[in-house]
């Protein structure tokens, strides 16, 4: 169930990363765009959860880590938005993949080649801002202030850590700009197509919801050719 | 409210469109939506918050981050812009702090 492929690096070459991999041989091979950061964290357990109910149904489904995410060894702060764009794409060749399934901000990292589906698709600039207000709370709670406008500076100029992410000014700047991407050939599914409960990500610890998986499983299961 | 703000529709009885101001009980609904979604609750348990119940620093679930989502969440959903200096340990002290600065906002804007 784990293996290991060889995600691109912006400066040229590979490194060898792990991906979470049901396979089979199936016909309908899903490429999993997790959401990104502390929202990553939060919907893992449910992001697999989803995977096992592909698995059910004989739908192959691949979880990759790309580079500086997850278990990878290499630095987050170096890494970039297109360089993600870049290493999703090589992902999608590598296990030939025939649709995709992002989560949240994964929308960014849609590769054009495929069609799919984009959970509570959001943008870059959400999860900076909640992300850098998290960090003023937490700041002003240990009685030193910090201002959101000058964390936004010290993040496109020297980059930041955020909710223990250390980001570059590249991948900063590239995700504060970031709106969520038009869906174009993408079929979107909210969360409220999942009957009741709330997004994963919002929640305060990371859970997960068999019902809430087995809803969205059914959405693309249906929706895939026989 | 003059003519022109008016809806007139053969099936329906005419209906004025007022300012898209929500109501106090809208606000409250879509705050408890909210926190029920962070913390997830059963929507019931969340009902049963009055003004005094103890949010930040009582509940142990509510940490920078998930406060932080809980505010950007507000913001999304209730399409109002909250700055660093509202937020103060008094709105998040207790679900009244917190419905009453979610009303000066959505009256605000």
């Amino acid at each position: 169930m784990l293996t290991n492929w060889p995600c691109p690096l912006p400066a040229g070459g590979s490194s060898d990363e792990y991906a979470v991999a049901f396979e089979s041989g199936a016909k309908h091979r899903i490429l999993l765009l997790p959401a990104l950061f502390d929202e990553a964290n939060k919907t893992r357990h449910q992001t697999i959860e989803i995977m096992r109910r592909f698995e059910g149904a004989g739908v192959d489904s691949v979880l990759p880590d790309l580079v500086g995410m997850n278990e990878s060894l290499q630095p987050l702060a170096e890494q970039t938005l297109e360089g993600w764009q870049a290493a999703a794409r090589a992902a999608a060749v590598h296990f030939q993949s025939t649709h995709m399934l992002s989560i949240r901000a994964g929308a960014l990292l849609a590769p054009p080649s495929l069609p799919g589906w984009r959970y509570a698709p959001s943008g870059g600039k959400q999860a900076i801002r909640s992300m850098i207000r998290a960090r003023t709370i937490a700041s002003r709670e240990a009685g030193t202030e910090e201002k959101s406008d000058n964390l936004t500076k010290l993040g496109e100029t020297e980059g930041i850590e955020l909710a223990g992410y250390q980001l570059g000014p590249a991948m900063f700047g590239q995700l504060a700009a970031a709106a969520t991407p038009d869906a174009g050939n993408l079929t979107d599914i909210a969360q409220s197509d999942l009957g009741a409960g709330g997004g994963l990500w919002l929640r305060a610890e990371p859970d997960y919801d068999a019902a809430q998986a087995d809803a969205l499983a059914a959405i693309i299961i249906m929706s895939l050719p026989k | 409210m003059t003519p022109e703000n008016t809806v007139q529709d053969s099936d329906q009885p005419t209906k004025v469109i007022d300012s898209m101001a929500p109501s106090r009980a809208e606000i409250d609904a879509s705050v408890r939506a909210i926190l029920a979604d962070v913390l997830g609750l059963d929507p019931n348990d969340v009902a049963e918050f009055d003004g005094d119940t103890g949010l930040f620093g009582h509940l142990p679930e509510l940490d920078s981050m998930a406060v932080a989502g809980l505010l950007t969440e507000m913001e999304d959903r209730m399409d109002i812009v909250i700055e660093d200096d509202d937020v103060d340990g008094e709105m998040l002290e207790t679900y009244g702090g917190l419905l009453a600065f979610a009303e000066a906002k959505s009256i605000s804007v």
